[in-house]
């Protein structure tokens, strides 16, 4: 079997970042939900806060574990398998991920041990505020990856000598007007990410009628906070949309399956993108409304694949579905949110049980809209690894062969389907156990170890 | 600041942290194998319990390490990670499945057994993997046009091999010192017994080692005789044995990890004096290896800010936790 090594490493990546993104996307919304509850118990003493603080405090602990130990893998990767890109492109993307990783120290090594343990030892306002610290430190972390990705999606301030990567300037790198997006986009999709899991957790409560208290605290909060959030998040995704088409209309082609450069341009809603015969099947479309969307006016020219050269077009099938899929669960949410928003308003929320069912079931409509997002954005970018710079072909480890890296591929598969699924487990049991009524502190954790406070119902450990 | 100046200082952190993650990671990992080697209940836990506070917080120097090398010197991480394919996967997932295990053993009272193994067999294959690519390093790594150019099994010979069975005995002994100094009793008077055969066994290992390497002995002896004061830090390294054998005959409990610990330190020393001013042996130097002064400049504050940062937390860490674990911890 002739394997190809590029497209190997390609899977191996995609497969190591679809794990990884699911609990950064799930703890950066969780860190902002817990300071958010936590400063309205403060402000309110009600001790319901207390109890649902608790509940989502075990949650972030193994999801933050979890996050950590996938997200090492990740930054390896660059020097395992894409040595030629972290050789070249290094002098900027090293001293971004550098930074990420002590961000994220700083942030493990004061704060997240307050938060985990130090309830009992630290004044309430102070408490809080490392409540605060922790969630703005999982969002400084979030944001040098939107800067080291915004970058390669969309190269600035740099400039070459000598046939050298020199970073020119970093104020471009770091505040450019890609990653001005990209950063908002990502966090609004964890928030809403978590919005949606809280959103679940209490239908869940509420359907089978335990920790009624709790489950309103959740039901309500997580409504209001998607159907405030979501409406942003539509229209940052759609400033998103215009950047691409501006800076990366290959990719924008890619997503709208535009084949052919069209004046005016149609919108197609769905289709089955035959890339053989560069047309589509079956489309559902809209004449006009594309170069509406695109540049706001009804008859503006688009260019169409055609437009590239063959070397230059990227694939096409997982952009345009992964897009729809992506704006699809963005419009479950609004749904959901607005119509409980709704139901609240008819005190009839608590008793719409095929509602409470259905808010129920989209509980990963987060994580689904994150990933396809993701898949967008890097797929789009092929056959670029750094956009206009790099190919990808040309990023690989020379010495890598096709047996090694389906080696590598076939382990990483096995170890991480093992390790999610007792992760996912976990937090399923914790989930479902609930808020317990004494709002003690948990045993058994230190700083150093955030999963050991997971333990929920008294597990044996020697250090006791 | 001047560029080179930069990048001795960052040149200097990493092998600062190197050290660090060294001696402290050692340490648990040494806990860690020497876990595999008894079956009594109450000895586990009480390894288990004289690691815990510490072994994650001395996996972040590797991070530490990892991270900066990327930032001021891409060039070497690019070829390092690319060289060792292979013992950075099982690097990787002895990592995973040491801390999944750590987690996981107390949960579960019909996989224990599972968790267990993979908590032993983990720290083995880290220790190991980590010392035959110290063994690969100091034969050297084939670099064309800034790319490893060799194989995936660079560290698969004899040199390499043993020199990774050397650090999963000389981590053990550490691990030995260690568990030494925190317990009181019957896993003391265990640890201590063991503290001799583990020092045979690094020197033992050590003697086996150089007789195997012979492509690479000329470039040692040439090494020595230029520069004849570096017989200085092999000669403290012998001497640190013998200190922890005395420290251990007079069950000075202390004695054994520093001496070990300084042991330790020599090795790095001497290796450090032989690869200089190589970063990747025998090809790319510090300087040629630097990113631009750009970049080094950029990360110069996430050095002064954010590493005495570790330091400090890492040292309440270990302030807190000081002292032997009371007899009911086991």
């Amino acid at each position: 079997m002739d394997l190809d090594v590029v497209l190997l490493s390609r899977l191996q990546f995609a497969l190591v970042v679809t794990f990884h993104i699911i609990f950064p996307s799930f703890t950066i919304g969780i860190a902002a939900w817990l300071a958010t509850i936590e400063g309205m118990r403060l402000a309110t003493g009600n001790p319901i806060y207390r109890r649902v603080f608790d509940l989502w405090l075990k949650i972030f602990a193994v999801s933050f574990g979890m996050g950590v130990v996938t997200g090492i893998v990740m930054a390896f990767q660059f020097g395992t398998n894409w040595s030629a890109m972290a050789e070249k492109m290094g002098p900027i993307q090293g001293p971004l991920l550098a930074y990420e990783s002590f961000t994220a120290f700083i942030l493990e090594a004061t704060f997240l041990g307050v938060m985990l343990i130090g309830r009992d030892r630290v004044p309430p306002l102070f408490y809080w505020f490392a409540c605060c610290m922790v969630a703005l430190g999982t969002m400084a972390s979030s944001f040098w990856i939107l800067c080291n990705n915004s970058w390669m999606q969309v190269p600035l301030g740099h400039q070459f000598v000598d046939g050298k990567l020199i970073p020119a300037d970093w104020w471009a790198i770091t505040t450019g007007p890609i990653v001005r997006l990209r950063w908002p986009h990502m966090l609004l999709g964890a928030f809403l990410t978590t919005g949606m899991s809280v959103i679940a957790t209490g239908a869940w409560y509420r359907l089978r009628d335990v920790h009624r208290a709790e489950s309103r605290v959740m039901l309500h909060w997580g409504l209001a906070m998607v159907a405030v959030l979501i409406p942003i998040q539509l229209f940052i995704g759609h400033l998103t949309g215009i950047y691409v088409h501006n800076y990366q209309p290959a990719k924008f082609a890619a997503i709208e399956a535009r084949w052919k450069t069209q004046q005016p341009a149609s919108e197609v809603f769905l289709a089955i993108p035959d890339p053989a015969a560069q047309r589509n099947l079956l489309p559902l479309e809209v004449p006009y409304l594309g170069s509406f969307i695109a540049s706001g006016t009804w008859d503006s020219r688009q260019v169409g694949l055609e437009s590239f050269p063959e070397q230059d077009r990227p694939p096409v099938i997982i952009p345009f579905f992964a897009f729809r899929i992506m704006v699809g669960m963005g419009v479950i949410m609004l749904a959901i949110s607005w119509f409980g928003l709704f139901l609240w308003w008819r005190r009839s929320l608590e008793v719409t049980r095929w509602f409470l069912w259905i808010a129920f079931l989209a509980f990963p409509s987060g994580f689904v809209a994150v990933i396809s997002g993701w898949y967008t954005a890097e797929v789009g970018r092929q056959p670029w690894i750094v956009y206009g710079l790099m190919r990808t072909k040309d990023a690989i480890n020379p010495s890598l062969t096709a047996d090694v890296a389906l080696f590598s591929l076939v382990c990483y598969a096995v170890v991480y389907v093992t390790v999610f699924s007792f992760g996912a487990y976990y937090i399923y049991k914790l989930l479902h156990e609930g808020p317990s009524d004494e709002a003690g502190r948990p045993s058994g954790a230190t700083p150093s170890r955030p999963m050991a406070f997971g333990t929920s119902a008294g597990g044996r450990r020697p250090a006791e | 600041m001047d560029p080179n100046t930069l990048a001795l200082l960052w040149a200097g952190i990493i092998a600062f942290s190197i050290l660090i993650y060294v001696v402290l990671d050692g340490y648990d990992l040494g806990v860690g194998i020497l876990f595999g080697t008894t079956r009594d209940a109450n000895y586990r836990d009480h390894m288990i319990a004289a690691i815990a506070p510490f072994w994650d917080g001395n996996e972040t120097w590797l991070i530490v390490v990892g991270a900066s090398l990327f930032g001021a010197f891409p060039i070497v991480y690019a070829v390092f990670l690319s060289a060792f394919y292979l013992p950075v996967l099982l690097l990787l997932f002895g990592l995973i499945f040491r801390g999944v295990a750590f987690e996981y053993r107390h949960r579960s009272e019909h996989n224990r057994w599972l968790w267990d193994w993979g908590f032993f067999l983990g720290s083995l294959v880290v220790a190991f993997v980590q010392g035959a690519a110290i063994g690969a390093m100091i034969r050297g790594i084939p670099v064309e046009n800034g790319q490893y150019s060799g194989g995936p099994f660079l560290w698969v010979a004899p040199f390499p091999i043993f020199c990774g069975i050397g650090l999963v005995l000389g981590y053990s002994l550490l691990g030995a010192s260690w568990l030494v100094l925190k317990s009181d009793d019957d896993v003391r008077a265990w640890a201590y017994r063991r503290i001799p055969w583990l020092v045979i066994g690094v020197v033992v290992i050590l003697i086996i080692a150089l007789a195997t390497a012979l492509d690479i002995r000329t470039r040692i002896e040439q090494n020595f005789v230029g520069h004849i004061w570096t017989f200085i830090f092999p000669v403290i390294g012998a001497l640190a044995l013998v200190g922890v054998l005395v420290g251990a005959r007079k069950q000075r409990d202390g004695w054994p990890f520093l001496m070990s610990a300084l042991f330790f330190l020599m090795a790095f020393l001497t290796l450090a004096e032989m690869f200089w001013p190589y970063m990747i042996p025998y090809s790319i130097t510090v300087t040629n290896a630097a990113a631009p002064a750009q970049s080094l400049e950029f990360m110069f504050y996430a050095g002064v800010v954010v590493l005495p940062v570790i330091i400090i937390y890492s040292a309440v860490v270990y302030w807190v936790f000081r002292g032997k674990l009371h007899r009911t911890y086991s």
